[in-house]
C-alpha cells in the first residue's frame, strides 16, 4: 500500500467508530468527486468543531459554549440526570423528555477496565448537589455490572446531601414481548413494577 | 431470582403414536475442522452411525452438530479453534441442517461470522433474533469421553456441567453466571490491587449476592428436577439410579431460609471476609465454589468412589434421565450425542443402551471405530468416515 496523503486520510476515517476500510474507501472517493459541495464544506466544519468546541466545566457536555447551552438554560429543573458518557447525555435529551440538568461522570467504575473514583468525575457531582440547591438526582447508568456498580457507589457518596435519589427502572422493553424476554429481566420488571390505574 | 414451574413427570409411553420428534433429516457442514464440505442426507429419527478408523473425523462431526444449539459446543471449543485450516482467511465455518421438529420441519443453521468475530443463527435462512430462539426449536445432550472423569476431577468441571444442564432450560442462567462471574473477578482486582474504598466493594459484593443467590436457586431448582428423573429406575439395574445433591454455602442457605434474607447475609459474608479473600486472592464462599454431588443410590455410595464402570454407567443414566427431562418439560426428546460411548459398554449394557434409547424417541448420533458394535441397532443410517470423505454403508 502506498503512503500518499489519501490513503493517510483512509487510514484515520478507518479508524472511526463504525467505518472500516471499504467505507473509509468509499468515503473518501465521494468527498473527492465532489470537491465543493460535500470536501470543502467539511474541512471547514471540522476546523470550526476543533476550534470552538469544549467540555462544559458545569456538567461534562461537548458545547461550542462554556458553559454549554444545556446549563445556560433558566427553564431547566433543579434535577442532576447523571450519566456515564456524552453519547449517553445525547441519548436522554434526543427523547424530549427530560428537562433537567446533566452530569457526565466521564466513564464507569471498572477494576478490570483500570477505572477508579478518582477517573470519574464525583466531587464536582457532589458539590454541585450542595451548591444548586438539587432536588433529585437521576441516576442514568447501564444495566451492566459496572454500570449498576457505579450507580451504587454514587448514590453510596450522595446519601449525606440529603438529596432525593433515584435511578432508571429496569424491565419490559417499549415493544418487547414477555416470551421473549430472559427470566432475569421479567423478574427486575415484576420487582419494579409499578401501579396501574 | 428464578423458580421455573416444575411440571409432574409425565408418564413414559414408549408405544404412544402422537409421540413428538426431534431429528435431523440432512446435515451439511462446511471448514469445520477436518472436513472441507460433508453432506449427510436422507437421514431419520432414530439412530445415525459414523464409523470409521481413530483421528477420520467423526468427533468433528458430531461436535458440528451440538453446534446447532447455543453454546460452545461438546467440546467447549473457541469459535476461531474450529476453523478448517485450509480456510485460515476466507468465510468462517458453518453448520446447516434440516430438522423435523415439534412445530414442523425448519432449517437452522449455526456458523462464525469470522470477520465480526461472532456466532451467528439462522432459522428458515433468517438471522435469529436471539439464542434463545434457537433453543426453543432444539435442544442437544451428549457424553463424551472427556467426561468420563468427572466424578473424580475438579468441582469446577462438574460445577460447569450443572451449569450447563441449567442453561438448557433456564437460558437466563447464563447471563447471571457472567454477571456474577465479572463481579467477583473486579472484587478480586480490587483486593489484589489494595487502597479501593469500601463503597467499591460494597457495590460489587451486592451485585454478586443478588445474581449469586439466584444462581444458587436455579440450580437447586434443576438439580431437584434432574434428581426426580435420575432417581427412577427405567433399565432394570444396568444403569444405576441416582441421587444429586447441589453443595455450597449459598445453596444450603436457601434451602430452609427466604432468598432475601440469605441475599442479605452472603452480602455481609462477603464484606466480613474481605482481609481474607485479600490473602487468598479469590472468595472464599458463593455459588463459584459449588460442587454437585451425585451419589449411587442403590449402595448409597458417592460417585467417586464407585469403580470407574459404575462411575460410566452413572454418567450414562444421568444424561438418559436429563434426555427424558427435556422430553417431559419441553415439546419434544433432545437429539442425543453419544462419542465413543459404546466400545466401552460390555455388550449387555450395550443392548440396554440401545433398548432404552429406543423407548426415548431421540435422534441419537453414535461414533465408533469398530462397525460390528453397531449390530444390535434397528435400522440405523451407518456412515463411514475416512480420510475426510463420508460415505453412506
Amino acid at each position: 500500500m502506498s503512503d500518499g496523503p489519501i490513503d493517510h486520510l483512509i487510514r484515520q476515517l478507518s479508524a472511526l467508530p463504525g467505518l472500516g476500510p471499504r467505507s473509509a474507501r468509499r468515503a473518501v472517493l465521494h468527498l473527492l468527486s465532489r470537491r465543493d459541495s460535500a470536501l470543502e464544506i467539511l474541512v471547514r466544519s471540522l476546523e470550526e468543531v476543533a476550534r470552538t468546541t469544549h467540555a462544559c466545566p458545569e456538567c461534562g457536555n461537548l458545547d461550542t459554549l462554556s458553559p454549554c447551552r444545556l446549563c445556560r438554560d433558566t427553564h431547566r429543573r433543579p434535577v442532576i440526570c447523571v450519566v456515564a458518557s456524552v453519547a449517553d447525555l445525547w441519548a436522554v435529551e434526543r427523547t424530549k423528555s427530560y428537562r433537567g440538568r446533566y452530569h457526565v461522570l466521564g466513564g464507569v467504575l471498572s477494576a478490570l477496565g483500570g477505572t477508579g473514583p478518582e477517573d470519574l468525575k464525583l466531587e464536582a457531582l457532589v458539590s454541585r448537589v450542595r451548591a444548586c440547591a438539587i432536588e433529585e438526582v437521576i441516576l442514568a447508568l447501564g444495566a451492566t455490572v459496572e454500570g449498576q456498580a457505579t450507580a451504587h457507589y454514587v448514590a453510596d457518596m450522595l446519601r449525606e446531601t440529603g438529596v432525593r435519589i433515584s435511578r432508571l427502572s429496569h424491565g419490559v422493553p417499549v415493544g418487547g414481548e414477555l416470551d421473549y424476554l430472559d427470566d432475569g429481566t421479567i423478574a427486575l420488571a415484576l420487582t419494579a413494577r409499578t401501579q396501574a390505574g | 431470582m428464578t423458580c421455573l414451574m416444575s411440571a409432574p413427570p409425565r408418564p413414559e409411553t414408549p408405544d404412544d403414536a402422537a409421540r413428538p420428534v426431534s431429528a435431523l433429516t440432512r446435515l451439511s457442514v462446511s471448514r469445520f475442522r477436518s472436513h472441507e464440505a460433508v453432506r449427510l442426507d436422507d437421514l431419520h429419527a432414530g439412530s445415525v452411525v459414523l464409523t470409521g478408523p481413530n483421528g477420520a473425523g467423526k468427533t468433528n462431526v458430531l461436535e458440528a452438530v451440538s453446534m446447532l444449539a447455543p453454546g460452545r459446543g461438546l467440546r467447549g471449543a473457541r469459535l476461531c479453534d474450529i476453523q478448517s485450516n485450509a480456510h485460515p482467511g476466507g468465510p468462517g465455518w458453518a453448520v446447516a441442517a434440516d430438522l423435523i421438529g415439534p412445530f414442523g420441519p425448519v432449517k437452522l443453521a449455526s456458523g462464525w461470522d469470522a470477520a465480526e468475530d461472532r456466532r451467528v443463527f439462522r432459522i428458515n435462512n433468517a438471522p435469529a433474533r436471539t439464542q434463545a430462539q434457537v433453543g426453543d426449536f432444539l435442544s442437544i445432550v451428549w457424553l463424551t469421553p472427556q467426561m468420563d472423569g468427572l466424578f473424580l476431577g475438579s468441582a469446577s468441571a462438574r460445577r460447569r456441567f450443572l451449569d450447563r444442564l441449567v442453561f438448557g432450560f433456564d437460558p437466563g442462567h447464563a447471563g447471571r453466571v457472567s454477571r456474577y462471574e465479572n463481579a467477583l473477578s473486579q472484587r478480586a482486582k480490587l483486593l489484589r490491587e489494595g487502597g479501593a474504598q469500601a463503597a467499591w466493594f460494597d457495590a460489587l459484593e451486592i451485585q454478586m449476592a443478588a445474581t449469586g443467590v439466584a444462581i444458587a436457586a436455579a440450580r437447586l431448582d434443576f438439580a431437584a428436577r434432574l434428581g426426580r428423573a435420575a432417581g427412577v429406575d427405567f433399565s432394570g439395574g444396568v444403569f444405576p439410579t441416582a441421587r444429586l445433591a447441589v453443595e455450597g454455602g449459598v445453596e444450603s442457605a436457601l434451602r430452609t431460609r427466604p432468598a432475601l434474607e440469605v441475599e442479605e447475609d452472603f452480602a455481609k459474608a462477603l464484606r466480613a471476609g474481605r482481609q481474607e479473600d485479600q490473602r487468598s486472592g479469590g472468595a472464599s464462599m458463593g455459588p463459584h465454589r459449588s460442587d454437585l454431588a451425585v451419589t449411587h443410590a442403590g449402595k448409597s455410595m458417592p460417585a467417586d468412589q464407585c469403580s470407574t464402570g459404575e462411575q460410566k454407567a452413572l454418567l450414562i443414566g444421568l444424561i438418559l434421565a436429563h434426555a427424558r427431562l427435556i422430553r417431559a418439560e419441553r415439546a419434544a426428546p433432545p437429539l442425543i450425542l453419544l462419542d465413543e460411548v459404546a466400545a466401552h459398554l460390555d455388550a449387555a449394557r450395550r443392548g440396554a443402551l440401545f433398548d432404552i434409547l429406543a423407548t426415548l424417541g431421540a435422534q441419537v448420533w453414535m461414533s465408533g471405530a469398530d462397525r460390528s458394535l453397531f449390530s444390535d441397532l434397528k435400522n440405523p443410517a451407518l456412515f463411514e468416515i475416512r480420510e475426510g470423505i463420508v460415505a453412506r454403508v
